[in-house]
């Protein structure tokens, strides 16, 4: 099946079976092995990747769904000698302990940044029509589908919240 | 996951054509069904994909008839202003359902048309006496939901929109599994031209239903008060790993109260 990505702003063609999930083409197809195969099931969100602006976990779509959809991964966010803020951040707050769910962790924080920026509301939110400010409650809902086993939340919490400009815990 | 061929349809009669051929399934978000053909409990031959057909996508409000197309996702629904001004109750339900990358992809008509037990959309649609449309005929929310994971959808034929009366009074309260976000027991209370109507969902062994003795009690006084000590059966509720169904049963009520207090605003 022929589809066509963009890719971190590369076109990207792939000839892949149709069962092919987004996951698995991004790793296997296109060598970037940054999004990582935690349950492949939707729950753990170490598979997110932004898809149109939107993240969403790239185990749960088929690849051929996206033709022609642009996608963001781990790797078109920074680089090991360019850092993007929130990478960097993580890195200063020890925002991991394994590792494993750092590149989903990092591409949700990014969209989720962007998406209180553009005003979208969480649950949480007491006004939703209002700016919100990212307490530590707003953001465990608004990064409830990240899983961390290690349980380094804490410290991936303090490393969003310094990105963002919230007040101190 | 095993072999299928894979269509994307760009309108409803092309999706419709294209299911005529093999085993076919209609695939909308994914969020339940490329799990299931992952483990093998789905194996279509062929998977007809409606996520770009546009005619589907949206949500029109005219008076107090929402009608919800069948792919709108659940975060559109959670965030839409004027229906949050009409029916809050609603966008509450949505932006409870999973996590902010499930509301991105999973859609209204594909929670329905799989009716999952433990689902927070067919409470409200049943509760609202909602209607479900499709490509070839509407059915009450009533007729609709028939079984586990089982509807009165006939084969080839594909949920277009859901579409109901905005209630006077309407709220909504789960108990999430804290894993999943399903819901564990979750009740919708609607009061409404029909009288009130409270539909569970998360905690029958045949799916979402109706409770007699809420709506009995809520009929008489729409006030949470109006349930203080009451108790309903556990005959036919579910029992799992996660909660009994004499558990199920407490919670019901517990829901149901919350559900009113939120619907008395």
């Amino acid at each position: 099946m022929k589809t066509t990505l963009t890719v971190n702003g590369q076109l990207r063609h792939l000839d892949a079976d149709p069962r092919t999930t987004l996951l698995d083409a991004l790793r296997n197809h296109l060598n970037l092995t940054g999004s990582k195969k935690g349950c492949d099931h939707g729950q753990c969100g170490a598979c997110t990747v932004i898809v149109n602006g939107r993240r969403i976990n790239s185990c749960l779509s088929l690849a051929c769904m996206h033709d022609s959809d642009e996608v963001v991964t781990i790797e078109g966010i920074g680089t090991p000698e360019h850092l993007s803020a929130l990478q960097q951040a993580f890195v200063s707050h020890d925002g991991f302990q394994c590792g494993f769910c750092t590149p989903g962790q990092i591409c949700s924080a990014t969209a989720m940044l962007d998406e209180v920026e553009a005003g979208w509301p969480s649950h949480v939110s007491a006004d939703v029509t209002a700016k919100q400010d990212l307490t530590v409650e707003e953001i465990s809902e608004r990064m409830s589908g990240n899983l961390c086993r290690c349980s380094a939340y804490p410290n991936i919490v303090d490393a969003i919240m310094d990105v963002a400009g919230s007040a101190k815990r | 996951m095993y072999s299928v061929n894979y269509h994307r349809a760009n309108s409803v009669d092309d999706a419709a054509k294209m299911a005529e051929a093999g085993d076919a399934k209609f695939l909308s978000g994914g969020m339940t069904l490329i799990p299931a053909m992952k483990t093998r409990l789905a194996a279509p031959s062929d998977l007809i994909d409606l996520t770009h057909i546009s005619e589907l996508k949206g949500i029109t409000i005219s008076g107090r008839t929402v009608t919800i197309g069948a792919g709108t996702i659940h975060y559109d629904v959670a965030t839409h202003t004027d229906l949050k001004a009409l029916c809050p109750a609603l966008c509450h339900l949505a932006s409870h359902i999973g996590d902010p990358a499930v509301r991105h992809r999973g859609t209204i008509g594909g929670s329905v048309a799989n009716n999952d037990p433990a689902a927070d959309y067919p409470s409200a649609l049943l509760a609202m006496g909602a209607t479900i449309i499709t490509n070839q005929r509407e059915i009450a929310a009533e007729d609709f939901f028939t079984g586990l994971f089982e509807t009165a959808l006939e084969e080839g034929e594909i949920v277009t929109a859901v579409t109901f009366e905005v209630p006077e009074k309407s709220g909504y309260a789960k108990f999430p599994n804290p894993a999943s976000r399903y819901a564990m027991t979750g009740v919708f209370v609607a009061k409404g031209k029909d009288g009130v109507r409270v539909a569970v969902t998360g905690a029958g062994d045949n799916g979402v239903f109706r409770s007699e003795p809420l709506e009995t009690a809520l009929a008489t006084s729409f006030d949470a008060k109006a349930l203080e000590g009451l108790s309903v059966p556990s005959d036919n509720l579910m029992g799992d790993l996660h909660a009994s169904p004499e558990y199920r049963a407490n919670l019901i009520v517990v829901m149901a109260k919350r559900a009113v207090l939120a619907a008395n605003g």
